[in-house]
């Protein structure tokens, strides 16, 4: 270890880092599914032949959801810059990081929702509709519940690609360990730091992963005991 | 009572038009048990959804107790749906739900108190013998388990009709015969109208009233259901009622007929004595019989003598002792 880390690690730089690139990811989760889960379920439900279709919104929906995904995070960070200002009032900084993440990954996970809503056996829906359920019925007490699992293991997979996203976020002022990668590994020309902040997003993913997927496990019931 | 009149149902794609139903016209009384049977893809499956409006006719009404299913509006559906039951051939119960829950499903929608529906619930698991699984998750039983759940499921709201799609397509002839017994006990004692929509005969004979034949979109044939197997008349509900045995029909012999019997020829020995008054031996190259409203129905083909005179004879035994016989082609 070069005399670097140890400055960074004294400095506490290295632990803020770490806490930092957390609380972006969890924070960008979280928000990005309040969006994220109904725009994924009315994705679903009104294709052509789902449970309330309406054949235009889909489109419409599908088109702006498709535009955002097809845009590499790093240019969409550059160009959204003007609403970060408009709504956070600051284009720089881990607020704006923040709802460049949100932005970003709102899409992703309505494309994770509606997958995982599509696997929920449509026998099941036609059980649930032959008792005079609702459509608001239908997606609270059926979809949702049914698709649980699945929808636990997209948010585990969207919070590693969230977490992925957060460490480019330093191009626009944001901190954490990406940042330090690049600030003092990179410029500085230090791989240790870049390969020390390599091994600690490695650590966060696994964790998200192993803990993650034991969620998903417990929550299922299909599976025989 | 369910009356179905000038039904008629297409499914349009891209390109062409798909009839499924075809002017069909049905009438269910309370408290019977009616069959559909068909073949796959005659358009039985899509008749009994449009009982409940999950497939919307594209003419015809639908008269559920006098009221037309297809002027309601859409609130006014869902609650009528709650007075019909539904069962499925692959049960679709909620796989992440108890089973306790899952029958409490239904009252729930219905916005039932979670106290009371529990005790429904746990009433109607008693009813189909899985009180003690209430706590397990569909995964965990058998196919027969789950169709019990199913059923206790469809009934949590007393509906007054209970339509079974194919609900013991999927489950062993002994499963079959403890669940369609379950149908009938259920009828019997809560009065429950039963539609059973089935491709299979032994389903119709061991529990339905009257039957309905469906054959390409159309009605083929209707009416008790002991009626309709002594004297099928459509060409499709004979080959579903009368199975023809291929090498039966290759062997090269004498005339063929067919003899019926019903219930009460069937402590005398009729073949036997046949054979002895003849003084002649026929061949029998297929017998079968069923069960129906608890008499016991057969029937059986004969291969009768190449020798003309005997084979008269034979003819004649049969209408002098009044057994009901065709020849066969």
């Amino acid at each position: 270890m070069s005399d670097m880390f140890f400055k960074l690690w004294d400095a506490g730089l290295i632990q803020l880092g770490i806490w930092e690139t957390i609380y972006m990811t969890l924070i960008s989760t979280a928000v990005s599914y309040v969006f994220g889960l109904p725009l994924g379920v009315v994705l679903h439900i009104t294709e052509q032949g789902g449970i309330a279709p309406v054949p235009w919104l889909n489109r419409v929906l599908g088109f702006v959801v498709n535009f955002f995904r097809s845009i590499p995070f790093i240019i969409l960070m550059v160009s959204m810059l003007p609403v970060a200002r408009f709504i956070v009032g600051t284009a720089l900084g881990n607020k704006a990081v923040i709802v460049m993440l949100i932005i970003a990954a709102t899409p992703y996970i309505g494309r994770m929702v509606e997958s995982s809503l599509k696997e929920v056996n449509a026998g099941v829906i036609e059980a649930a509709q032959s008792m005079g359920a609702n459509t608001f019925q239908l997606i609270c007490k059926v979809l949702i519940p049914e698709a649980k699992p699945a929808l636990l293991n997209g948010a585990v997979i969207s919070m590693v690609t969230i977490l992925g996203y957060s460490a480019m976020a330093s191009t626009i002022g944001g901190t954490g360990l990406g940042q330090i990668a690049i600030i003092y590994g990179h410029q500085r020309s230090k791989p240790d730091i870049t390969w020390l902040c390599v091994f600690l997003m490695v650590i966060i993913v696994q964790v998200i992963q192993v803990v993650g997927m034991r969620i998903v496990r417990k929550s299922d019931k299909r599976i025989n005991k | 009572m369910i009356e179905i009149k000038n039904l008629n149902k297409t499914y349009r794609t891209a390109d062409k038009e798909i009839v499924a139903l075809d002017d069909i016209n049905l009438t269910i009384q309370d408290g019977e048990i009616f069959g559909i049977i068909g073949l796959s893809g005659a358009g039985k499956s899509t008749l009994v959804r449009c009982m409940n409006l999950l497939e919307r006719p594209t003419s015809g009404e639908v008269l559920l107790d006098g009221k037309d299913l297809t002027k309601l509006s859409k609130k006014e559906l869902l609650k009528v749906r709650q007075s019909i039951g539904m069962i499925f051939q692959g049960f679709n119960l909620l796989e992440q739900r108890t089973i306790l829950k899952n029958v409490c499903f239904p009252l729930e929608i219905a916005g039932a108190d979670k106290t009371k529906a529990e005790a429904r619930a746990m009433e109607l698991l008693e009813i189909v013998g899985l009180a003690d699984r209430a706590g397990s998750y569909p995964s965990q039983l058998s196919g027969g388990q789950k169709q019990r759940v199913a059923i206790a499921r469809a009934l949590a709201t007393n509906p007054k009709y209970l339509l079974c799609d194919e609900a013991t397509s999927a489950l062993d002839p002994n499963t079959t015969r403890a669940i369609l017994d379950l149908l009938k006990e259920i009828n019997s004692t809560m009065g429950v109208t039963i539609i059973v929509i089935t491709h299979e005969m032994r389903v119709i004979d061991q529990i339905c009233d009257r039957v309905a034949v469906i054959d390409k979109s159309h009605i083929a044939e209707e009416g008790k259901v002991s009626e309709v197997f002594t004297n099928p008349t459509s060409e499709i509900a004979k080959n579903l009622i009368l199975p023809r045995d291929r090498a039966a029909l290759n062997t090269k012999g004498g005339r063929r007929v067919r003899i019926t019997f019903n219930g009460d020829r069937f402590d005398k020995p009729v073949i036997a004595q046949m054979v002895l008054d003849c003084q002649t031996p026929v061949s029998i190259l297929f017998a079968d019989t069923r069960e129906m409203e608890d008499c016991i129905y057969g029937h059986m083909i004969l291969e009768l003598p190449n020798d003309e005179r005997q084979a008269d004879k034979v003819m004649l035994w049969l209408q002098n002792n009044e057994i009901s016989f065709r020849g066969e082609a």
